[in-house]
């Protein structure tokens, strides 16, 4: 029904040409749009004609939005076509160069509803296309070619070959070699890289076994096929490699809407209006300049560190500091960049380069400057690594054993030995439980940054909580009357009185009341600090602190806001924050696991007895707390053996995600908020975080087990190499056998965990 | 068994370069960006074309633009 509704909405949009009718508010906001230079990093490409350019829709997710927007042409004779990738919201349109500009279409897309986001680092770097597609390739050639060289290899494996004339068979062994050059040297380049970039840096991670493996696979198939012994074993080779790209494309499935390492430059708008006396004009963010007058809008982001110029403003510092309440500003004092503007348009002089302002700051600390590490703490590459000298150690054991005796055997044994037991099941099992357990994570609405983080999960034993927008609802406070509550006729009274005010508390109460009316108001009087008072309709109404209104103050830590009417006191309004209803259920669940936990906010301490009440004794509680003190309460932690988790939302958490061993970004909407975090989780999902940590800790007992199962092969078949009589059948049989069971087990144990947990949906 | 094994040469002839036609045809179909996005032509696909009405008013449409601009 709402999308038959919509459609005709859009129907009858279409239907009026030209229409713009919000596009007289934009007039400037994309002025900037107009300079060239901008232009050129905004754009994919152009010739003499055409433009065509990308731009990220956060607004699109209906199945009308593509229909209106695969329709601009209708709305803009200039734009030729244009088609929307709804997975990742981005919207691709190509344009005719002198019928239309770059400008208009950004309006005429503001206009329909959809502004395009437009922020500073699309100005610093260009985005990059999709490189999945390059593994596809890899994984098509390398299929192609293991399906071949197994057919080829069918007569040997029952011996047809032999009886028949041997040039069949060498004809054979040939084409085989022919066909595993492309695996060998095309598909299977990335983990030769791998190996090769952890020797550089003196690390033995996963791929050098197999690299070696593979190496030696080949080597030993190359002498038998030109001594015309046999035919290799390059099925076996062109097989791992397949597999094993197959198991990375699983693991490795992006979440292409999802941004997880976004810093500043991906919530600052890309322009700013500069004011240069009567004139206005917007210039690109990142040519901003000390000195600069600039004017912000309400709603708007500060960009730098400025003084104000307008005589008072109303600005809210809650995505720098998670402090919910608005600040007053008086001319001449200090607006802090990462501040929104909530009053009405202001002035300011830029005192700080954007670089250098306090919120930007934070991101040239240490904690910013190195990626971490997630790969080379896994304890998957601890397994490998004994794996792989375990191997050499029998394999030369082998060879030196049949050595004295007979030295073609000995070498036989020694290859035998490496080519049998690759790693290759072990890599398996790890890359298909991962990719399992992704793909279980996604349907529950986490969504990891890569599969290594699952493994720190699993390692969590402290988990720090923000407060504001995480164990709170964002944009939501409770609010009780305590006394004797207003009439609708009082309610009027102070809703009225309250409407005059800009107070954060006032705004709250009046949200809440925006059922009244609007009564005649005289003698309106605000004391900072104190409270409010006015005659309204002939009635002297007061609103604010317990003296000022002359009540009994009662001992409660949440806001309160006392009102009387005529000198007679109703009561208070109490304000507090709500939390959300999972919470306690999440907190006891994390108790039973022996987790530690902590709680920092920006805020005040108003809320303390609350959270005291919520959590354990022993949890440390924090307020006041600063960005960067955030972050070095977690690195405090961690300097004391904790492995930490914070989960928290918004800019203000950032150092302290990025110092953090899991970032946790907890968000209403995935596409707005995910500063440097490694896990993004909706907030519908917030009950199911403990759950997040079981379920990690589950899928690194599925891949020991299925390690266990991988190694049971390999004695099996290492068994029988040694002794130098593995039949060539049973090597090619085993292999994929070995794979197939690998990959059947750790998918399944993957989701009969999830559904054990109640996280199969 | 000569004449058996020979046939062999010809069909393996024949085989691969039709599993390389297959190849190539799904490695171009990848390039030209047909698996990127496997959810809006779904979308795309319950889209109605304009009905006959509209088609023919919509020149107008067009004509009356283009006098605007």
């Amino acid at each position: 029904m709402l999308s038959e509704n919509n459609l005709c909405n859009y129907y009858d949009l279409s239907e009026r040409p030209g229409l713009s009718p919000k596009s007289l508010e934009f007039s400037g906001k994309f002025a900037f749009l107009d300079d060239n230079s901008v232009v050129e990093k905004l754009i994919d490409y152009q010739d003499d004609h055409q433009v065509q350019v990308t731009f990220y829709l956060p607004q699109v997710h209906c199945s009308s939005c593509v229909w209106l927007l695969e329709h601009l042409y209708r709305l803009d004779s200039g734009i030729v076509q244009s088609r929307i990738h709804f997975h990742r919201k981005e919207l691709n349109v190509t344009f005719q160069k002198d019928q239309t500009t770059l400008r208009k279409v950004v309006e005429l897309l503001a206009s329909v509803g959809y502004s395009p986001q437009l922020a500073l680092e699309q100005l610093e770097t260009k985005a990059e296309s999709n490189p999945n597609r390059k593994r596809v390739y890899k994984i098509a050639v390398a299929g192609f070619c293991f399906g071949n060289i197994m057919m080829l290899s069918f007569p040997e494996y029952f011996h047809i070959a032999s009886t028949g004339d041997v040039s069949m068979k060498n004809m054979f062994g040939y084409l085989n070699l022919i066909l595993s050059l492309p695996v060998l040297l095309y598909s299977g380049s990335e983990f030769y890289i791998s190996a090769w970039k952890g020797l550089k840096a003196k690390f033995l991670n996963i791929d050098l076994p197999l690299t070696l493996s593979i190496a030696i696979t080949f080597g030993r198939s190359v002498y038998e096929i030109f001594t015309e012994q046999s035919i290799g074993y390059l099925d076996s080779m062109s097989g791992i490699i397949f597999f094993m790209l197959l198991g990375r494309f699983f693991q490795d499935k992006t979440f292409f809407t999802l941004q997880f390492d976004r810093n500043y430059k991906s919530y600052f708008p890309i322009s700013v209006s500069v004011v240069n006396g009567a004139m206005e004009t917007s210039i690109p963010l990142n040519e901003l300049k000390e000195g600069q007058t600039i004017r912000i809008r309400s709603q708007e982001l500060i960009p730098a560190d400025s003084e104000l110029q307008t005589q008072r403003a109303f600005i809210d510092y809650s995505f720098v500091t998670g402090e919910s309440r608005t600040v007053e500003a008086d001319k001449g004092s200090m607006v802090y960049a990462g501040g929104r503007n909530t009053g009405a348009t202001m002035d300011l002089v830029v005192m700080k380069a954007v670089k250098q302002s306090y919120l930007t700051h934070l991101w040239d600390k240490d904690a910013f400057q190195e990626e971490k590490q997630h790969e080379e703490k896994s304890f998957i590459h601890k397994l490998a690594r004994n794996f792989t000298i375990l191997l050499l150690a029998i394999s030369v054991g082998a060879f030196f054993y049949w050595l004295p005796t007979d030295f073609a055997r000995g070498i036989n044994a020694l290859t035998t030995v490496l080519i049998v037991a690759c790693p290759c099941a072990l890599l398996l099992s790890v890359t298909f439980t991962h990719g399992a357990a992704m793909r279980v994570l996604s349907n529950n609405k986490f969504y990891l940054k890569n599969a290594f983080v699952l493994e720190k999960i699993a390692r969590l034993n402290q988990v720090v909580f923000d407060k504001t927008g995480t164990i709170t609802v964002s944009d939501h406070d409770d609010l009780a009357f305590v006394g004797n509550a207003p009439d609708a006729e009082e309610a009027n009274l102070i809703f009225t009185l309250l409407h005059q005010s800009n107070h954060t508390l006032s705004r709250i109460i009046c949200k809440r009341l925006s059922f009244c009316d609007v009564l005649p108001i005289d003698q309106f009087l605000e004391l900072p600090g104190k409270g409010v008072q006015a005659m309204v309709n002939g009635k002297l109404v007061k609103a604010g602190s317990a003296e000022y209104v002359r009540a009994i103050k009662t001992s409660e830590e949440a806001s309160q806001v006392y009102v009387s009417i005529e000198g007679k006191v109703l009561g208070y309004y109490r304000i507090s924050n709500a939390y959300r209803t999972e919470l306690s259920d999440v907190l006891s669940s994390f108790v039973r696991m022996e987790t530690k936990l902590a709680v920092i906010s920006g805020d005040r301490d108003s809320e303390k007895g609350n959270l005291q009440r919520l959590f354990p004794k022993e949890t440390k509680l924090r307020f006041n707390q600063k960005p960067e003190d955030k972050m070095h309460f977690i690195q405090q932690l961690q300097s004391e053996g904790a492995v930490v988790a914070m989960i928290g939302d918004g800019l203000n958490d950032a150092g302290a995600l990025q110092q953090s061993d899991v970032g946790i970004s907890i968000s209403e909407n995935v596409n707005n908020f995910a500063p440097a975090c490694d896990v993004i989780v909706e907030a519908s999902s917030f009950e199911l975080l403990p759950k997040l940590i079981q379920f990690a800790r589950n899928t690194r007992i599925i891949i020991l087990i299925s390690f266990g199962i991988s190694l049971l092969y390999n004695i099996i078949g290492v068994g029988l190499a040694i002794r130098g009589e593995m039949e060539p059948v049973l090597a090619a049989i085993l292999m994929p056998i070995s794979s197939f069971t690998i990959m059947l087990f750790t998918t399944g144990g993957t989701w009969f965990v999830a559904k054990k947990l109640g996280l199969s949906r | 068994m000569q004449l058996v094994m020979s046939a062999f040469y010809i069909l393996i002839g024949v085989s691969i370069p039709v599993a390389l036609g297959f190849l190539i045809v799904f490695i171009l179909a990848a390039r030209s960006g047909q698996f990127d996005d496997d959810y809006t032509p779904s979308i795309r696909m319950l889209m109605d074309d304009e009905s006959p009405i509209e088609k023919e008013t919509l020149p107008e449409h067009k004509q009356a633009k283009t006098k605007q601009v």
